[in-house]
């Protein structure tokens, strides 16, 4: 679907991008300054690489040996920025007719009253833009972007100049896109939350290369991509399915690669897909099966890889059954249980969060007793 | 019509004519100039900026005595009007409006360049990946954020028009109803024995028109800021 071979200077640093990545929601993940923006810039044409190529759609829009460079207004790309960048003199309707009307003959992936519903905005349509809250703003923005029809849609960090109230307003919204329109999206991003709620394809951004690049599930469970993806919010994402209800207690039974979960009740029908995060600061070990504990979820595993830091930690990656966990434990810890590759080990997870519920809800529970 | 005389309004219309007619003439260059000098880098651009605002530090009598030898009908440029055209500049009003148009230019330029540099550049982006082309973008949203700017330069420029005098006499001669405007009126007036309350009348009427010309353009400006919901 996206095909990015190309080398760009960006300020002080220089981006050297390789990657292919299939149709889906790819994001590209990694710290302020580490070139995210410069790649996206360079796929819009709204940045120029001095060598390589850049093709969405098996369609090459640029290409430095062969003298292309298709102009950003005839690449066929919608662009969410960071602030929503709206047109101050018309009105919401007309911000959202603005690229509809430029659309060059293509269709957009649903029709206007369809896009308004999902973003909800039709009461603001008479409104003007300088009266809306910075939520209903970057709402817009992305009804806009989706009106002209894109065949690929950048979005640049669109939650980043929102607070985390307008974040957690907007988010339910961009994961209805997702399911809804089946367009292929690039999202930017620094939050882990954001990306894990959204992505299929992760790939890591560091110092304006790809660190590495892959299913979402892959990337967030190999404990040497850890310090990229910072200290406190690695862990592992998997899918899983609802399986069964307990109302008595509220909870609900998932089912995953490595087994069953127990989390806080997830508004869902058993049989939906969801998406699950264990952070590897929520993950403990042990090496015999512990009793008379509180936490819920106590599944066995193995040692896969080990991976010291500098400093206190240690970042642990496991195998439980066929999916894949990481760990936070101190150096000290990882001594003290004489953990190897191979170790057998009983994981213990404190807190599970389902971020991809049917019901587009995001809940971040402990199921402990 | 009661305190004016016939010869007196034949100044005040003639003014507001040639007034209207530089800055109608004015606006297009000056827009361009103004977008030139606010987002292009070339060579030279240093002596371009100071060439659209020559005339503002310029005794204006250069600024009409060159006019005169360039567009007089043996110069350069009035020979060509006048072999190809018949179209005489000298000592006609639309010559005054012409000597207006060259003096009021940099004041028009300056307005709209603030507005040209107020605008945000992320705008025009985002139109870009909207599909909006470059005419299209400058149409479609630069145009329309620079109206406030436009406003107060075209009403600078009128109110500067309704007082030029050394470049029109220069060029343009004084030549009533033709080409004698408020203030060469009011010079006529005062070099007229017992032209003193004539002078004074006209003199009263041009603080009027200048306060009103204020006025107007305040009141359009906080219209507009208003219409752009800022």
């Amino acid at each position: 679907m996206l095909e990015l071979d190309f080398r760009m200077r960006a300020g002080e640093f220089a981006l050297d991008v390789r990657l292919a990545a299939p149709a889906g929601v790819l994001a590209l993940f990694g710290r302020s300054g580490a070139g995210k923006t410069s790649i996206v810039r360079a796929i819009a044409g709204l940045a120029r690489p001095h060598a390589g190529r850049i093709a969405v759609a098996g369609e090459t829009l640029f290409d430095a040996a062969r003298g292309i460079d298709v102009p950003a207004e005839r690449r066929g790309l919608g662009y969410v920025f960071q602030a929503a960048r709206l047109v101050p003199h018309l009105s919401v309707a007309g911000n959202l007719r603005y690229g509809m009307r430029r659309a060059r003959g293509r269709s957009p992936a649903a029709g206007y009253d369809e896009i308004v519903a999902l973003l909800d905005i039709g009461p603001l349509a008479a409104r003007r833009p300088a009266t809306l809250s910075g939520g209903e703003r970057q709402r817009v923005a992305i009804g806009r972007a989706l009106l002209a029809a894109p065949r690929l849609l950048l979005m640049d960090e669109p939650l980043a100049s929102l607070d985390a109230a307008r974040k957690a307003e907007l988010l339910p919204y961009l994961d209805r896109l997702r399911r809804a329109l089946a367009l292929p999206v690039v999202y930017v991003s620094h939050a882990l939350d954001e990306v894990v709620r959204l992505a299929d394809t992760l790939a890591l951004v560091d110092a304006g290369r790809i660190a590495a690049c892959g299913p979402i599930d892959e990337i967030t469970a190999r404990a040497d991509l850890g310090p990229l993806a910072g200290r406190f919010e690695g862990g592992a994402a998997m899918d899983a399915t609802v399986v069964r209800h307990d109302d008595a207690f509220a909870l609900t039974t998932l089912a995953f690669a490595g087994g069953e979960l127990t989390v806080p009740k997830v508004d869902a029908p058993p049989g939906t897909g969801i998406r699950v995060r264990i952070r590897a600061r929520d993950v403990m070990l042990a090496t015999v099966r512990p009793a008379g504990l509180s936490a819920r979820n106590i599944l066995p595993a193995h040692v896969v890889a080990l991976e010291p830091e500098p400093g206190p930690f240690a970042e642990v990656a496991l195998a439980v059954g066929g999916a894949r966990l990481r760990a936070r434990l101190t150096r000290a810890a990882v001594a003290d249980l004489d953990l190897g590759v191979g170790s057998p080990v009983w994981a213990v997870i404190k807190a599970v969060a389902v971020d991809r519920a049917g019901a587009a809800r995001i809940s971040y529970g402990r199921a402990d007793g | 019509m009661g305190p004016l005389s016939e010869s007196e309004i034949a100044a005040l219309l003639l003014s507001l004519r040639i007034a209207a007619t530089a800055v109608a003439a004015t606006l297009p260059p000056a827009l361009l100039a103004a977008w030139v000098l606010a987002r292009c880098e070339f060579p030279g651009k240093a002596l371009f900026d100071g060439l659209v605002h020559l005339p503002l530090v310029l005794p204006p009598v250069v600024v009409g005595y060159v006019l005169l030898l360039l567009f007089g009908v043996r110069g350069p440029l009035g020979g060509w009007l006048d072999a190809n055209f018949g179209i005489r500049l000298v000592f006609t009003a639309e010559g005054a409006a012409l000597a207006t148009a060259v003096m009021v230019f940099p004041l028009m330029v300056r307005a709209v360049r603030l507005s040209v540099e107020a605008l945000d550049p992320g705008l025009d982006e985002a139109a870009r990946t909207l599909g909006a082309g470059r005419i299209d973008r400058f149409v479609s949203v630069a145009l329309p954020l620079m109206l406030p700017g436009v406003l107060a330069g075209a009403a600078i420029a009128f109110a500067a028009s309704l007082g030029e005098f050394g470049a029109v006499i220069t060029f343009a001669s004084n030549v009533p109803g033709e080409t004698q405007t408020l203030p060469l009126a009011i010079y006529a007036a005062t070099q007229t024995p017992g032209g003193d309350a004539a002078a004074l009348r006209l003199a009263a009427l041009s603080v009027a028109l200048a306060l009103g010309g204020l006025l107007l353009s305040e009141f359009l400006a906080r219209r507009v800021k208003r219409m752009l919901g800022r």
